[in-house]
């Protein structure tokens, strides 16, 4: 196996085992919190498998999946050895150190803040420094992203930067903006908190330092399902990118708008005035314009794809398309499930009706729906589309793969949509155990068991999809074309400097953090805020 | 789509994207008009409060927690969310009258909602939190703890008992407290 391809195996591998293992316990929680009786089951225990399921599949699925992802499309886009491996391998250490730091006391009870870890609850400082080392480690990530392109740019001047390359260091450089804001937290208020150095935090200041990051995270996350939307989706179906140039302005604008709109996660929150909500609010709306665009470009990009395999009429093309082929299937899969959850997150983002589900089970609904469905399959496709060159191995089977993708839709369907209805019923959310003897409760038994069974179907296709990666390791069959991305119908031959690098956007994120951000933080230094006293969950003395 | 050159391409795609971002204003207003005319705002009053001595705050001394009707008949119900129980654990308002809601924390971030009505917020330690709302149905309405605030958050609900506004009674003082379910 060649040197590339251990490096992304052994992110890929890192993500999904993390993966597969909070499906386990996701299902148990959900359980917990069904009129089913549960095995093993106390508050206690409840917060610790939530803390772990949480912070396994929004830190480790994530960064490990992006980061090795990133690694496999700058040599494979780019067609030249990627630079610093060692370094890169190096970062992995630092990273799954992390993680076991992390790991550790989140079991032994001893850090259940959540993934979130709202001081002043403090947890073991283990937990926190072992968080901060996989943000390091995606650090060095990022400037390896940014130094590929840089070298490639140099060998190739005036040509365009491939998209999927431009897509991933427009990610990069997106999550060195986002990763600041918790940063700063953990370092300069959580650790020295849980270390014991001081005994009291500024809540006000450590809540608006983690909605910097609340926000533009998720499209960190989100960023690998769009770089296989626009280069590797249309080349499955069979056709072409419709639009290069569209792409390039749809990243720009995710990396421009998805960072000064964190505070509409603090809407319900008092330290913040009317004012700077309704501004952020304002900015968020503008978060869905490159959404709307994708959607568009992509299908455009697999009517063209059905168009040439001989779909006729308005519809025709959709029936025309090879739905056989996993990653056609999960693009779909995806857009199915971003209609119902982009519905969604126009109601969250609205300043007046998030009253309405704050912190509601329909929260929480609607990231699993988003993050949990539409993301997380194309990260099962992605892993299906180069899964063939990282082994050199073919699939044994198409057939198992499109199973469990069906699963994972399905599955999200029927867990999500009855824990919307809950939320709108006012079910809250991060509750270990409902009192079915409540007679508003027990009204919402039955619709809880259904989701139960939804996430028995999640857990189901999660071991179907480590099972069939698995399999490409045992199988026989040579790869047989090497893999590589989508191309344009018109692929460009040259790109304004703007649409082929960052510092001009880097210098607008700037402007627009400095308007969202700048007197929201500075409140808490101008004013004399009062401080909370630090709460221990691990039952340390200070 | 069109396609047969670049420019074809470019065109398609400015005619959705003028659509897109006229869709996008279009939603803009309706929250806009929401929020000014409605006067459907989130709770944002920017009031201060020492964690550490909201006991000893004359406002959220025991003695006036629950529901108080003030000279000019406002209805104002105070409360104080700990770890992990709401003080008092049940509140009385009247139906179809504005209620003030005023809601301290002496620890760690707690947040509440009240089952089938618009009342929301975090409570945050160092600030008072402030919502206005007019209780339409009466009846017992829960009212949990809606943010994790250590082991006990799942224990932590109280209740909010909204009567119709005849048999709202409150003492001379002005307060009005639950009667034993
Ligand atoms: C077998 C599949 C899954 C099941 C059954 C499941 C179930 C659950 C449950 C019951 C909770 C706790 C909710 C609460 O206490 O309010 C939860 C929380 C969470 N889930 Fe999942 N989940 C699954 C998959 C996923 C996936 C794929 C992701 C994202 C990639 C995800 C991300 C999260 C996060 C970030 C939380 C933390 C919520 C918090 O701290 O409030 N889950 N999940
Ligand atoms: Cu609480
Ligand atoms: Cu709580």
């Amino acid at each position: 196996m060649k040197s590339l391809e251990r490096l992304t195996l052994a992110h890929l591998w890192t993500a999904f085992i993390a993966f597969a293992v909070a499906c386990v316990f996701g299902l148990w929680q959900m359980l917990a919190r069904s009129p089913i009786p549960t095995p093993g089951f106390t508050p206690s225990n409840y917060f610790i498998s939530v803390t772990a399921h949480g912070a396994a599949m929004a830190y480790v699925l994530t960064t490990f999946f992006i980061m090795g992802f990133g690694y496999f499309t700058a040599e494979t886009a780019l067609q030249r050895p990627l630079p610093g491996k060692r370094i890169a391998w190096a970062a992995f250490g630092v990273g799954l150190l992390g993680v076991v730091m992390a790991v550790v006391p989140v079991l032994l009870g001893r850090a259940s803040v959540l993934y979130t870890f709202y001081p002043p609850l403090t947890g073991s400082a283990w937990f926190y420094i072992g968080l901060v080392l996989v943000v390091a480690s995606s650090w060095v990530w990022c400037a390896i992203m940014i130094v590929a392109m840089r070298q490639w740019k140099r060998a190739n001047p005036g040509r365009p930067v491939p998209l999927a390359m431009y897509a991933t260091v427009a990610n990069a450089i997106l999550w060195l903006w986002t990763t600041v804001g918790v940063t700063v937290e953990l370092v300069f208020q959580v650790i020295p908190a849980a270390l014991g150095l001081v005994d009291t935090v500024d809540v006000g200041l450590s809540r608006t330092l983690f909605s910097w990051t609340l926000h533009a995270i998720v499209y960190f996350w989100l960023f690998p399902a769009y770089i296989a939307f626009y280069t590797m989706a249309p080349e499955a179906a069979g056709g072409r990118l419709y639009s290069d140039t569209m792409g390039r302005l749809s990243f720009i604008l995710f990396v421009l708008y998805s960072l000064p709109v964190g505070m509409h996660h603090l809407f319900m929150d008092p330290e913040h005035s009317t004012g700077f909500k309704f501004v952020q609010m304002t900015l968020t709306v503008l978060v869905t314009v490159p959404t709307l665009l994708t959607i568009f470009t992509i299908s455009a990009s697999m009517e063209f794809a059905g168009r040439l395999r001989g779909g006729k009429g308005l519809f025709g093309w959709i029936g025309a398309l090879p739905w056989e082929r996993p990653m056609v299937l999960a693009t779909g899969l995806a857009f199915f499930m971003l209609w119902f959850g982009g519905g969604g997150g126009l109601i969250n983002m609205s300043y007046g009706m998030n009253a309405m589900v704050h912190n509601t089970s329909w929260v929480t609904a609607h990231f699993h729906l988003i993050f949990g469905g539409t993301v997380v399959i194309m990260y099962f496709a992605i892993a299906y589309a180069i899964w063939p060159q990282l082994t050199g191995r073919e699939a044994p089977s198409l057939r198992a793969q499109r199973i469990q993708l069906w699963l994972w839709a399905i599955g999200m369907m029927v867990m999500t949509l009855p824990w919307h209805y809950l939320g709108l019923q006012g079910q809250w959310r991060r509750v270990a155990q409902f009192d079915y003897a409540n007679p508003i409760i027990a009204a919402w038994g039955s619709w809880v068991v259904v989701s139960v069974a939804g996430g028995a179907m999640l857990l189901a296709s999660a071991l179907l999809f480590i099972w069939n990666l698995a399999a490409f390791h045992r199988a026989r069959t040579p790869v047989q074309a090497p893999f590589r991305f989508a191309l344009a119908i018109h692929p460009p031959e040259r790109v304004p400097a703007s649409l082929n690098g960052f510092g001009l956007w880097n210098a607008l994120v700037a402007v627009l953090m400095l308007v969202a951000y700048g007197y929201p933080i500075a409140q808490f230094f101008i004013h004399d805020r009062p401080v909370a006293v630090v709460h221990r969950v691990d039952g340390a003395q200070p | 789509m069109a396609a047969r050159t670049e420019h074809e391409v470019l065109a398609t795609e400015l005619r959705w994207t003028i659509a897109v971002v006229a869709s996008v204003a279009l939603i803009s207003l309706a929250i806009l008009w929401a929020g000014l005319v409605h006067f459907i705002n989130p709770p944002s009053n920017l009031e201060t409060i020492d964690p550490t001595k909201v006991h000893l705050s004359p406002e959220f001394t025991e003695a006036n927690l629950g529901t108080r009707v003030d000279e000019g008949g406002r209805v104002t119900t105070r409360i104080v969310t700990a770890q992990f129980a709401f003080i008092p654990p049940c509140v009385v308002v009247p139906a179809d009258e504005p209620v003030t809601l005023r809601l301290v924390s002496p620890d760690v971030i707690h947040g509440v909602l009240v089952t089938g009505t618009n009342v929301n917020t975090m409570v945050v330690p160092g600030y008072v939190s402030q919502v206005h709302t007019v209780f339409q149905k009466t009846g017992d309405l829960l009212m949990p703890c809606h943010e994790y605030c250590g082991i006990g958050h799942s224990q932590m609900w109280s209740t909010v008992r909204v009567v119709p506004k005849a048999e709202f009674k409150p003492g001379p003082d002005g307060r009005a407290l639950c009667e034993k379910p």
